[in-house]
């Protein structure tokens, strides 16, 4: 057999070729992921300023932190956020995929109309719901108050807890078409005759639901949830223009702490401690979701 | 520390002659006037990064001063422009990083955050001082790190009470007291009246954290001492968060809620007849087409902020600066520029096309036309004066930058405001989270 040059064997030997076809795709996440995160982990453990860089001070940023009114505050405030929100997206989400599932007349443009809030630019979406929840010209007061409801307009964003309402309405919003549409691909996926069987079995709807959909639906709400929870956990856009963390921090996140003391403020080690104390949350929310939803035997109705 | 400067006597004292005709006023035609210019290298190309203008008229006139110096000295100069807030940050990078714009226009304590970085503009300002009628205390505050000058002053961004004449005069009084006890009950008369104030106690970077300082400063509290102590947790500053809840009490609801735009668009739907802005306010009525607005114009009127118990003007307004950066590859050409920008032939017309939005940092300047014209923008020339730093009374640095960015007194005043806490328990939490920052 005539022997192989190295290039010829390179090129026939599965394995290092798979290695070869990986490469770039390793240069990418390590460039454009791990090396900032890396990055942005170190700061975290300097007293580096926007100024001037920094040097090693260990967990010094960690223990100040944990002792920090404000910091605390924040972290309360982004745990509450993304729970309440993220149940409200999944409930809403999961009804609407519910909904949008059945035979309806014009379902293209329902499906697409759905979409919108999750299109429009954060941004742009977070501007309008600033008006709308202005203490002097939001249109809901205004309504309320022609129709004799109420006769002071709402402080939407100035009491501290119903600023922490206004955000999560907000946020919502913008946040059911994502979970709406994955969902509805995830019902798509379930065969009918599941539903046939189940019904000349005499089961009720609401049993179908429990025993059908949900089990079958449960990885792809693993999915979803995982990265619904995710974008809420790190929101950034929506209050920065909402309230900038006001009143009085009541609507102040992780991730807005972070930028605030980072940059205006100029304490670049700050910030960057503040963001890498929410990754051991995010890990723990993930793992949940991941490994707590994954498909299961028992979801195919063997007994372990 | 690079210092080629030399000094040339014609061209600049015969500018400075005919600019004083042409202009028709000259605070200094005296044999005596201070002469001073820097020979820009050859081949020079320079990079300006500026604030993106709050008024159309600031950035016609800026670049039609840029494209004067280019002409005159034959240097190409690129301006570049992003918003306010985002400058600073980018300032700091450059500092940084060690390349970038040739020259920075910077905002508060920025050249105190990478002051090594800079070039030294101690010979520059010394003349502009001289030539133009002395810089005013703010001034050397902010342009100024022991007795050296870091940076040149450009303006500040005047900010004065606002207020509707009829309004406050159906409420009892001729025009807004001078004193804070006159003030507050004009606020309860007015509220009382249905016409109430309102001053922004969100997050609001400008007009926020000018009235909170104000009210803490006139009361005499302060942050921090001269030897960069934290002193807040004073009975001073006790006396100062009472007047705030006394005060908060006659304010228009939501303002908790208000960030920097929000008191402009209620005091011009005439939902608040009384708070602190810029001439920003005034202008947007006088320039609209519409008559409702036009009146409401010929009803507005500005006046100082009240004088507390210590007696004297304690206010706070934004200072923009010019940092020219020590990485530049044409030190001459930048201080040239800076010079240039600063004479009258170029600030004056600059500073009457900013409408009375800029206001000057040479005291010189008091006499442009701007102030002189309609006479309610009189009050917004002679804010500089009243002016004290951010920092008050401490040094600044990265620890007056980083409590002014996390907002720290205005979070004291409003949580003592709201009655979220008590003033002892405000003021407390104030220290401490100061403390943090000013660690000796």
């Amino acid at each position: 057999m005539k022997s192989l040059s190295l290039m010829e064997r390179f090129q026939s030997n599965r394995h290092a070729l798979g290695y070869a076809f990986m490469v770039p795709a390793i240069l990418l996440l390590a460039g454009l992921l791990a090396y900032p995160l890396g990055l942005g982990t170190w700061l975290g453990f300097t007293d580096a300023k926007i100024g001037r860089s920094g040097e090693w001070i260990g967990i010094e940023n960690f223990k100040y932190l944990i002792t920090d009114s404000v910091f605390l505050l924040s972290v309360f405030n982004t745990l509450f956020y993304t729970v309440v929100a993220s149940i409200a997206k999944f409930v809403l989400g999961l009804w609407l995929a519910m909904l949008l599932n059945k035979n309806l007349p014009f379902k293209s443009f329902f499906r697409a109309v759905v979409l919108l809030p999750w299109i429009v630019p954060t941004a742009l979406s977070a501007i309008a719901f600033w008006w709308i929840y202005d203490s002097q010209f939001s249109v809901v007061s205004w309504m309320l108050t022609r129709m004799g409801l109420i006769d002071r307009y709402i402080d939407f964003l100035g009491d501290p807890w119903l600023a922490r309402m206004s955000v999560i309405i907000a946020n919502v919003w913008r946040g059911i078409p994502f979970v709406a549409i994955s969902l509805l691909a995830g019902l798509q996926t379930i065969s009918p005759s599941y539903y046939e069987a189940a019904s000349i079995d005499g089961a009720t709807p609401w049993q179908q639901f429990r025993f059908i959909t949900m089990p079958l639906l449960t990885p792809i709400i693993a999915v979803v949830m995982t990265f619904s929870v995710l974008f809420t956990f790190t929101d950034f856009q929506l209050i920065y223009v909402l309230t900038r963390g006001g009143p009085l921090n009541a609507t102040q996140l992780m991730a807005t702490l972070a930028f605030q003391r980072a940059i205006p403020g100029g304490s670049l080690g700050e910030g960057a401690a503040i963001a890498t104390m929410m990754v051991p949350l995010l890990l723990a929310a993930i793992m949940f979701s991941y490994f707590g939803l994954q498909r299961r035997a028992w979801q195919q109705g063997a007994d372990k | 520390m690079k210092n080629f400067s030399r000094r040339e006597f014609i061209g600049t004292s015969a500018a400075v002659a005919s600019s004083a005709a042409v202009s028709g006023f000259s605070p200094l035609a005296n044999a005596q006037t201070p002469t001073l210019s820097y020979k820009p290298e050859a081949g020079a190309k320079l990079r300006v990064l500026r604030w993106k203008r709050f008024v159309q008229g600031d950035e016609e006139q800026f670049m039609v001063n840029i494209d004067k110096f280019s002409k005159t000295y034959g240097i190409e100069v690129r301006v570049d422009n992003e918003g306010w807030e985002d400058v600073r940050p980018k300032a700091a990078v450059s500092a940084n990083v060690g390349s970038g714009p040739d020259m920075i226009m910077g905002w508060f304590d920025d050249p105190f955050q990478y002051p090594t970085k800079l070039l030294d503009m101690t010979e520059l300002a010394n003349y502009l001082g001289q030539k133009y009628g002395g810089w005013y205390d703010v001034s050397k505050q902010y342009g100024m790190l022991k007795d050296k000058w870091i940076s040149v002053p450009w303006a500040i961004i005047a900010n004065a009470m606002v207020y509707r004449k009829s309004h406050v005069q159906a409420a009892g009084f001729e025009k807004v007291p001078r004193d804070t006890a006159g003030f507050l009950k004009l606020c309860q008369a007015l509220a009382a009246k249905g016409t109430p104030a309102g001053f922004a106690l969100g997050k609001a970077v400008g007009d926020g954290n000018n009235w909170v300082h104000w009210l803490l400063w006139s009361h005499g509290g302060r942050l921090v001492n001269e030897k960069g102590q934290v002193v807040v947790n004073s009975p001073e500053t006790i006396a100062a968060l009472e007047y705030a809840r006394e005060l908060y009490k006659t304010f228009v609801p939501g303002t908790l809620s208000w960030q920097d735009p929000n008191n402009n668009k209620a005091f011009l739907d005439g939902q608040v007849s009384l708070t602190a802005n810029g001439i920003s306010v005034y202008y947007a009525a006088k320039m609209s087409q519409d008559p409702k607005m036009q009146e409401m114009a010929l009803d507005i009127d500005h006046e100082h902020f009240p004088i507390g118990p210590v007696g004297k003007p304690m206010e706070l307004m934004q200072i923009t600066q010019m940092m020219c950066f020590a990485y530049t590859k044409y030190p001459n050409a930048t201080r040239e520029l800076a010079r240039f920008l600063m004479e009258a032939d170029q600030y004056n017309p600059w500073l009457e096309k900013s409408i009375g939005y800029g206001a000057q940092t040479l005291k010189a300047y008091e006499a442009n036309p701007i102030w002189h014209g309609d006479p309610k923008a009189k009050v917004y020339g002679e804010g500089p004066a009243m002016m004290t730093n951010h920092g008050y009374s401490g040094p600044l640095g990265a620890a007056s930058a980083a409590c002014l960015a996390d907002y720290i007194v205005l979070d004291m005043i409003a949580e003592a405001s709201s009655g979220n806490r008590t003033p002892k328990e405000a003021a407390e939490r104030a220290a401490e989270r100061a403390k943090r920052y000013y660690k000796a």
